[in-house]
Parts: structure tokens; C-alpha cells; sequence
């Protein structure tokens, strides 16, 4: 018996899943907003990006429905849910996340790496390579604790994706708000929002993220009884990482919008829709925002690259997830003491980076095509 | 023999990537030649391939073109046939170029020394002080003082900067010199001394100069013979006077007749329907055949060869040598002139007064140090008067910087006037606001100079139509969609544009629908800022129609901003000329420009071409 679970980031990933499939459904009749996708589509690179990015994001997804097992009960007692959260994905990797070794094994290993004293078949004690419990199934090799680290990594990508777009997604409406406005209105507006951005990009980010990251340790600990499990815990602070990252993260693209906006407010189209006495809100949202929607959505997919590399880095400094959630930069932060050790332990540094190389290449290439595909100058070439 | 010899010359252009591979053909079998010390000229209007032939020329064809067959040989050497290494030689040495942006032709961070310096280097080898004595010499011969020597393009204007590329392509000392629309860019006055300087120099130097530009005028004043382009080939060529007391091809008759003149007032310009062909275009027979008004079923089969029509006069149509002056009878007869009474009419007792200006000012706070204060005042719009009654068109001429746009914006108050009286209707707009603003901005509206910039790129034509009415009209959405049908017809646009976007329209056809947009909310007046100086000559004939069509119906009344005189000949009631943000002269058309008494004015209509390059 199981119960589902929904964590805030669960909740969160569903709403935006609702809101997107909500837009895709009230453009699918508009052709100008499918053709730039079918060319996408058409195309082999953009095929091919856009397929693993599914990938990535149908495990992500997977990864997001979680629940909780119900315990052995006595009959007529209360039920009783064990502590421990699951998900569809580790329902399915079953097999993967139970068959745990003692410690390192290198990939499809038959033996684990390092010698331990065995006792043979004839009692006597030797320094060999024990055999593995379950020889030749783990595909990348198994971590210090005995985990399978292909394991590790399909966890890995849940929080990468959640960083990147939640991250994203509480930027842009500062971003877009307070770029487009500094550059259409300008004087004081312009100047109280240049300070504010200013201001914000002068404060180093990790000292930032490192002070926040505190506070909702304390909060945290303070409304223990908010959140009874561990996994809830690190739910939480995922999510202020990530806001905290938005809310810093926004300057660079309100930057870019700020300059593009006092351009396009000087064209005549800008200045016709004022002659008619339109309102700025609606000059705002009919006018400028649909022509900066292009730059918007490159640097996004940018950023989103760099923001699943900087999870990587806050959780080396050790100010990113929960050191007990699995993420690449948990990952990545173990490998540093395993690159240390003779002889080397390569496979799990070597899986995070392939697993991310994969999503972050497939980003761009795929942004590099929807950029193509939007640009109206490259549409009559293909 | 000397000078420049082309042959034939066919460019291809690779388009449609690999899914579907096209070849345009923009330039297809050309041939001219120009001798030492002449001028001849490239006419036509954009899109008919002569940009590219001048590029080609100097093998500085754009990724994905290439010269498919013909030569170019500059005496007698087939620059074709050269490396890339030997080309980059003659290129800036022997065969130069200027280019139509003094903008963007000047590099921003080197004085005017250094890039003249470096052409005489990669040129003649010159360097240190026999350099800085040739610059000088090259300055001096461009008109520039040594005082420009060290001046960063910025710190130059616009005729200055083209003047100092001219005394760079010079340091080549080069035999041809190609000017691609070297004065497009500039005002009038000035536009009239390059052009003096370009055949100045080109007469000392026994330079050949290959002019391309899309003013008949201009060509006219400068060359010594004219080569007509239409899409992609040369139509008619022969010598300036020849071609223009009698052109033989229909394309070049009817360019002539579209032209809005002073003489023209009154009647309706002829026009030239549809537009030229693109370069992906399959031609059967005269390319000219779709747009001809003399056509007919030989044309529409068979290639008219270009041939000799009368000795030294080529033209590339079947009736060019059997009808000398019968065809041009039949083009211009094919039109029939129509007296319009909603312009040119002769000037009546004015009608009610729409829009009022008394005592306008603008002035733009200049604001330095750290807490900007005001150290002064630019004085974009000072003390203008000017009325404007209903039918009545009122131009408004001047050189860039002379304040005209600002005057129109603060009219429209999208910039507050610092002083002033503005009055619509009778009713003062100072000090409106809100709702009450909003009502009267439904009775003025503004066209504006650039077609492509003043619709937005990403809402459907309907929805531009609409937004005005939006706005200030309330009306239901049935009302809404009929009207928007209704104004597409009034501009001449068909009824499906409603679902376009705008980059699917020529710039004629989004000048009708900004006009449409303006037109939508009723307006009483229309400010109208340059709306045809970014059109081909044809098009503007049709805009300048439809203006006059729509002024007759509506009784509206027209502040017309521009700095071409012709127009204003055509078009205009009565004339105001501004400089340097006052109306130094004002009055009647005809009086003001047959009989100006300002000095300024004067000068202006002095510089207009077509009257002569001067000595």
C-alpha cells in the first residue's frame, strides 16, 4: 500500500506542467506560433536535442511523483506510513537502488576495487578483492557506500532541472518587468532600477547564497514539525536556493531588455501606439515584450545551462542542496577526496559530467535552433 | 582602352538552404562600359539588381553570391582573372568605392589621418611625413581643412564624413570610382556639393566615375550617359541628353511620368502598377511585360534583344526603333490624366482651422556633471506659428536637425512643449489630460518616414488597424472588423491582409496600412513626416495618390514633413521652411517657390538636382 506525497517542488513542477500545456493548448490553432516549432522539429539537430531533452525531463518527471509506503500494521490500528519518501523513478530503478554493495566498485565490476582480508572456502584469511554481491549489473560502478552510480545520476537530473527552471522562472519576471520598464520609461525609474541592479551585482553571489542558505537552515530547524521527513527537508532548501539564485539571477537579462527596450521605444510603431493614447501597461505588454521575446528566451536557455553547472559549484563550497539529496554537485563534491585516493576513483566524477555535458550541449543546440527558427531573417532561408 | 568594360555579368545567389535549394539570379547579363574621364550612371529602383553589379564589380559579392559568367575588365586587364592577392591591389588603388552610410563607412575609433594613411600605405607605399603632406593635399582637394586631419569621424558631419571617405578612396588614386548612392543620406544642400565635388574631382583627375542611384534627377545632372536597371538588366543606355529628350523604353517613360512636379500640380501622377519583379522570378518573354501599358503578344513570348535602337541609344524593347515618339505617345496616353480638385486646386478662402500653432517651443535641458544640472537649453522647436485648415495640405521643409519631427511629436504632445499654444479644433491641447487628451488624440494622427519601423513586426495587420480604434473609439467587435475591412479598401489593400503580418508587404503596401492605421480612428488632421522618401519613385506616385484621394474625401488636412521639394511642388497648398527650429519663410506654394525671398530658402531650392551640378 502507498500514499502520495507531494512535495512544495512537486507542486510546483505541476502547476508550470498545467500552465504550459494550458499555452500550448490556447496557441495550438495559431500558426505563426507552430510553424517556428515545426521547423525546429524538421530539422535533424533540432530533433535529436529536442528528444533527449524529453528524455532528461521524463525522468525528471518520474522523479516527481513521489509517495510513501504504508508499514505492517496490526489489524484495526492506525495506519502507519514509513519516513522514507519514493518515487516513481526509484520504483522503477528498484533493482538498482536495493542492490547495494559494501563500498567502490569500478563499472561491471565482478569484484569490489580495494582489497579486504576474506576468509576462503578453507578458513584461511587472505587480502584479496571480495566478490561483488550482485556481480556485472552495475553499469557505471557503485560509490563509497555501495550505490549504484547510475542510480545516483538519473537522480541527479531531477535537481538539476528543478534548479535550472524554477530558477528561471522566478528571474524572468524581474527581469522582464524591471528591464523592459527602465528602458521605456526611463529618467527616474530607469535610475532607481539601474541602483537597484547594480547594487545587486556588486554583493558577491556566494556570499549571498551562503547567508541565505543559513537562514533557512535556521527556519528550517525552528518548524521542524513542518517538515517530518528528510526528504522534505531538503525539498525546502532546493527551493530557497533557488530563489535565492532568481532573485539575484535576474540583473544580466534585465540588463539586456533595458537596452533593447530604449531602442524599440524610439520606433515609430512605439510612437503610433502612443499617438493613439494607448496606455503604457499595454504598450508595454503588446509592443515591446513580444519583440525582446527572442533575446528572452536564448539567454534563458543560457542561463538555465549555467545554472545546472552552478549547483554544481555552490554544492563543492558546500552552500548549494542538501548534502543528502542526490545532485550532480553532491556528486561532484564526493569525487574531489576519490580523485585524491591511489589508485583513482574515476567513474563517478566521470558519470556526473557526462550526464550534464549531455543536458547542457542539448540546451544550447537546441536553443541555437529555436533562435534559428524564430529570427525572421533566417526563416526565408529555409 | 582605359576605364572599365563589363560584359555580360550574371550573379547567382544560393538561397533556400539545403532542403530546398533555389538560385536567384539578381543581376542577369549586364553589360556597360565606361570610358576614361566620363561619368555613367546605374538608375533604378531598389531591388532591380544595381547595388550588386557595383559589388561585383569590386568582387565584394555577399556570402552565398557568386559572378556566374561574364567579365569586367579595367583597362583591358580582366579583373576576374586576378588572385585574391592581386585583386586586393586594384581594390582601393585603382577601382574605389563609396558607399552610401558615411555613418558606417568611417572607422569610429581612428582619426581621419590614420584611414587615410592607411590607404595611402597599402597603396603607395607612403608613410610618415610624405603620408600626413599627401593627406593633407587629399583633404584640401575634398574640401576638408588640415584642421580635420585629427578629428574622429564623430566629431564630423555627415557631408564632412563623406567627404573624408571621398579623400580616402582618392588616396588610391584610382582610374574608376564607384559611388553607390553616395548622397542618399544626406540633406539637400549638402547632397548638392557632393555631387559638385564628385564631378569636380572626377573632371581633374580624368577619373571614370560609375554613379549608381535611384534619382533620375541626380543622374541627370552628373552623367554623361545613363544605364537604366530593371530587374536584373540593363533596359535602356545612352547618353544622358539622348535618354532624357527621349526615352525609348516604356519602364524609362513611365519613371519620368510618376515624377511629382510643380507642373504636374493638379493632375493625378501617373502610376506604375504592381511592383518589380523579385529575383526568383521565371521570366517568359519582356521582363517589363506584366507592368507595360504598351504590351502586347510578342511581348509576352518573346525576349525583347537589347539592340540599338538609333545610334548610341540602346534599349531592350520590341517597339523601341519602330515608334520613336508614337510609344511614348501611347504610355503616356494609356494614363488618362485626371484633374484631382482635392490638391493643386487653386488656393480658396481657407476653410475652418483645424489645428492652430502659436508661439511653439521645445527646448531640450542640457544637463552635465554628477547631478545633472541644467547648464542650458537646446533649442529643438523655437517660437513656431503655423495653422492648418481642413483640406488644406501645409508642407513643412528643412534639412535634417532643423527641428521638424520634434515640432510634429510636440504637436501631438508624445513630447511636452516647453512654451506655447497648440490648438485642434479650436480647442487649446495645453493642459489636457487623461481621458480628455485621449478623446482629441482621435482627431490628430501621424505617418511616419519608415515603413518598416512603424509597424510592429509581431501583430497581424487587423490587429494594427484595430488598436487605435481600441483605444480611443468604442466599438464592437463586429463594428471594429468592418471598419477595418473598410479602411483595408480605402488604402487599396486587399481584405485578407487582415491576417498577415506585416513583414509580408512591400514597403508601399505597409505605408497604406500605416496610413489605414492612421485613418482609423477619424482623425481631422494628419501629420504626415516624410511618408514616401523611403519609397521607389513608383510607389511613391501611388502614395502621393492615395493621399490626395483620401484628403478629398475626408476633408482632411495634412501637415506634410519632408525635405524633398518635388513632392512639395506636387502636393503642397502652401509651404513652410524651417531652420534651425524656426519658420524663416512662409506662404503659398507657388509664390514661395517660384519667388522665395528668403535666402535660405533660396539656397534650398537652388541645391534640389535636376537643375545642373554647377561649376
Amino acid at each position: 500500500m502507498i500514499k502520495p506525497v507531494l512535495l512544495w517542488s512537486d507542486a510546483l513542477i505541476l502547476l508550470l506542467l498545467l500552465t504550459v500545456a494550458a499555452l500550448v493548448w490556447l496557441a495550438r490553432k495559431n500558426d505563426t506560433f507552430r510553424a517556428p516549432w515545426r521547423q525546429v522539429m524538421a530539422s535533424r539537430m533540432g530533433f535529436v536535442t529536442a528528444s533527449i531533452l524529453a528524455v532528461y525531463a521524463g525522468i525528471g518527471l518520474l522523479d516527481s511523483m513521489h509517495y510513501v509506503e504504508r508499514l505492517p500494521s496490526a489489524p484495526g490500528q492506525q495506519a502507519q506510513y514509513s519516513g522514507e519518501v519514493f518515487s516513481a523513478l526509484d520504483a522503477l530503478l528498484k533493482p538498482l537502488r536495493v542492490n547495494v554493495e559494501k563500498t567502490y566498485s569500478s563499472p561491471l565490476a565482478t569484484h569490489l576495487y580495494a582489497k579486504e582480508t576474506v576468509q576462503g572456502p578453507d578458513g584461511v584469511e587472505r587480502r584479496d578483492y571480495p566478490p561483488l554481491k550482485y556481480p556485472g549489473t552495475h553499469l557505471l560502478g557503485t560509490d563509497k557506500v555501495g550505490q549504484d552510480v547510475l542510480y545516483l545520476s538519473l537522480k541527479s537530473i531531477r535537481t538539476g532541472l528543478l534548479i535550472g527552471t524554477l530558477t528561471t522562472l522566478i528571474m524572468l519576471p524581474f527581469a522582464l518587468s524591471l528591464g523592459i520598464a527602465a528602458g521605456y520609461f526611463g529618467g527616474r525609474i530607469d535610475d532607481a532600477i539601474q541602483y537597484l541592479y547594480t547594487t545587486l551585482n556588486s554583493i558577491p553571489g556566494v556570499l549571498l547564497i551562503a547567508a541565505a542558505v543559513l537562514v533557512v537552515q535556521v527556519q528550517i530547524e525552528a518548524h521542524a514539525e513542518m517538515f517530518n521527513t528528510a526528504a522534505a527537508r531538503s525539498d525546502v532548501r532546493l527551493l530557497a536556493l533557488c530563489a535565492i539564485l532568481g532573485v539575484t539571477g535576474w540583473t544580466g537579462l534585465a540588463r539586456l531588455l533595458r537596452a533593447e527596450a530604449l531602442k524599440l521605444r524610439e520606433l515609430e510603431f512605439v510612437q503610433a501606439a502612443r499617438a493613439f493614447g494607448v496606455t503604457d501597461a499595454r504598450i508595454l505588454l503588446r509592443h515591446l515584450l513580444p519583440n525582446v521575446m527572442h533575446l528572452v528566451l536564448i539567454s534563458v536557455v543560457i542561463d538555465f545551462s549555467g545554472l545546472v553547472l552552478a549547483e554544481a559549484v555552490l554544492s563543492y563550497v558546500g552552500v548549494g542542496v542538501d548534502p543528502g539529496m542526490i545532485s550532480f554537485g553532491n556528486m561532484i563534491n564526493g569525487a574531489r577526496l576519490e580523485l585524491a585516493r591511489e589508485p583513482v576513483v574515476w567513474w563517478q566524477l566521470a558519470a556526473a559530467f557526462v550526464f550534464m555535458f549531455v543536458l547542457v550541449l542539448a540546451a544550447n543546440l537546441f536553443a541555437d535552433q529555436v533562435r534559428d527558427a524564430l529570427d525572421p531573417k533566417s526563416r526565408g532561408r529555409a | 582602352m582605359s576605364g572599365l568594360v563589363v560584359e555580360n555579368l550574371r550573379i547567382e545567389i544560393a538561397a533556400g538552404g539545403a532542403s530546398n535549394p533555389r538560385v536567384l539570379k539578381p543581376v542577369d547579363g549586364v553589360s556597360f562600359e565606361i570610358g576614361a574621364n566620363e561619368c555613367v550612371a546605374l538608375l533604378g529602383e531598389s531591388g532591380c539588381g544595381k547595388s550588386l553589379t557595383a559589388l561585383a564589380l569590386m568582387r565584394l559579392l555577399p556570402d552565398g553570391g557568386r559572378v556566374a559568367s561574364g567579365s569586367v575588365r579595367l583597362a583591358e586587364e580582366d579583373l576576374f582573372a586576378l588572385t585574391e592577392a592581386e585583386m586586393g591591389e586594384v581594390r582601393g588603388g585603382r577601382l574605389a568605392m563609396i558607399f552610401q552610410e558615411p555613418q558606417t563607412s568611417l572607422n569610429p575609433v581612428m582619426t581621419v589621418a590614420e584611414q587615410i594613411d592607411e590607404a595611402l600605405m597599402a597603396h603607395r607605399g607612403l608613410t610618415g611625413a610624405a603620408a600626413t603632406e599627401e593627406s593633407l593635399r587629399l583633404l584640401e582637394s575634398v574640401g576638408l581643412g588640415a584642421d580635420k586631419l585629427d578629428a574622429y569621424p564623430f566629431q564630423l558631419s555627415g557631408g564632412q564624413r563623406q567627404r573624408a571617405l571621398i579623400a580616402m578612396m582618392l588616396a588610391g588614386e584610382p582610374e574608376v570610382l564607384i559611388a553607390d548612392e553616395p548622397t542618399t543620406a544626406l540633406d539637400v544642400t549638402v547632397q548638392a556639393q557632393i555631387l559638385r565635388l564628385l564631378k569636380d574631382l572626377q573632371q581633374q583627375r580624368g577619373m571614370s566615375l560609375l554613379l549608381i542611384t535611384h534619382d533620375l534627377d541626380v543622374a541627370h545632372d552628373m552623367a554623361d550617359r545613363v544605364a537604366v536597371m530593371y530587374a536584373g538588366q540593363i533596359v535602356e543606355w545612352a547618353s544622358s541628353d539622348a535618354l532624357y529628350a527621349a526615352p525609348r523604353h516604356p519602364y524609362t517613360q513611365k519613371l519620368f511620368a510618376v515624377l511629382p512636379r510643380l507642373d504636374r500640380r493638379g493632375e493625378r501622377l501617373d502610376s506604375l502598377p504592381g511592383r518589380v519583379p523579385g529575383p526568383d522570378t521565371l521570366f517568359v518573354g519582356c521582363r517589363f511585360a506584366d507592368r507595360c501599358p504598351v504590351a502586347f503578344e510578342r511581348c509576352r513570348v518573346e525576349t525583347p534583344a537589347f539592340h540599338e535602337a538609333a545610334p548610341g541609344h540602346f534599349a531592350r524593347c520590341h517597339l523601341a526603333d519602330s515608334a520613336d515618339e508614337s510609344t511614348s505617345r501611347r504610355v503616356r496616353h494609356a494614363h488618362q490624366i485626371t484633374p484631382n480638385g482635392a490638391h493643386g486646386a487653386p488656393y480658396a478662402a481657407p476653410l475652418a482651422v483645424v489645428l492652430e500653432v502659436r508661439d511653439l517651443a521645445v527646448h531640450f535641458p542640457i544637463r552635465k556633471g554628477l547631478l545633472k544640472r541644467t547648464i542650458g537649453h537646446a533649442k529643438a522647436v523655437d517660437g513656431v506659428s503655423l495653422q492648418v485648415a481642413a483640406g488644406e495640405t501645409l508642407a513643412l521643409v528643412g534639412e535634417s536637425g532643423c527641428g521638424k519631427t520634434t515640432l510634429a511629436r510636440a504637436i501631438l504632445r508624445l513630447i511636452e512643449p516647453t512654451a506655447g499654444r497648440v490648438s485642434l479644433l479650436g480647442e487649446p491641447l495645453a493642459g489636457l489630460r487623461g481621458e480628455a487628451l485621449r478623446r482629441k488624440r482621435a482627431e490628430m494622427q501621424i505617418v511616419f518616414q519608415d515603413p518598416f519601423s512603424s509597424l510592429n513586426p509581431r501583430m497581424k495587420v487587423g490587429e494594427i488597424l484595430a488598436e487605435g480604434m481600441a483605444a480611443l473609439l468604442s466599438l464592437s467587435a463586429a463594428a471594429q472588423r468592418e471598419r477595418v475591412a473598410d479602411l483595408l479598401n480605402q488604402v487599396g489593400l486587399p481584405a485578407d491582409a487582415v491576417g498577415r503580418y506585416p513583414h509580408e508587404f512591400s514597403g508601399g503596401q505597409r505605408q497604406r496600412i500605416a496610413i489605414a492605421r492612421a485613418l482609423a480612428v477619424e482623425p481631422k488632421l494628419l501629420i504626415l513626416d516624410e511618408p514616401t522618401s523611403a519609397l521607389d519613385v513608383s510607389v511613391q506616385a501611388q502614395i502621393l495618390n492615395l493621399l490626395a484621394d483620401l484628403q478629398q474625401q475626408h476633408g482632411l488636412a495634412y501637415l506634410f514633413i519632408t525635405h524633398n521639394l518635388s513632392v512639395v511642388s506636387y502636393l503642397a497648398h502652401r509651404v513652410a521652411v524651417m531652420q534651425g527650429g524656426k519658420i524663416v519663410e512662409q506662404g503659398e506654394a507657388e509664390t514661395l517657390l517660384t519667388r522665395p525671398e528668403n535666402a535660405y530658402t533660396r539656397l534650398l531650392l537652388d541645391s534640389a538636382p535636376g537643375r545642373g551640378v554647377g561649376s
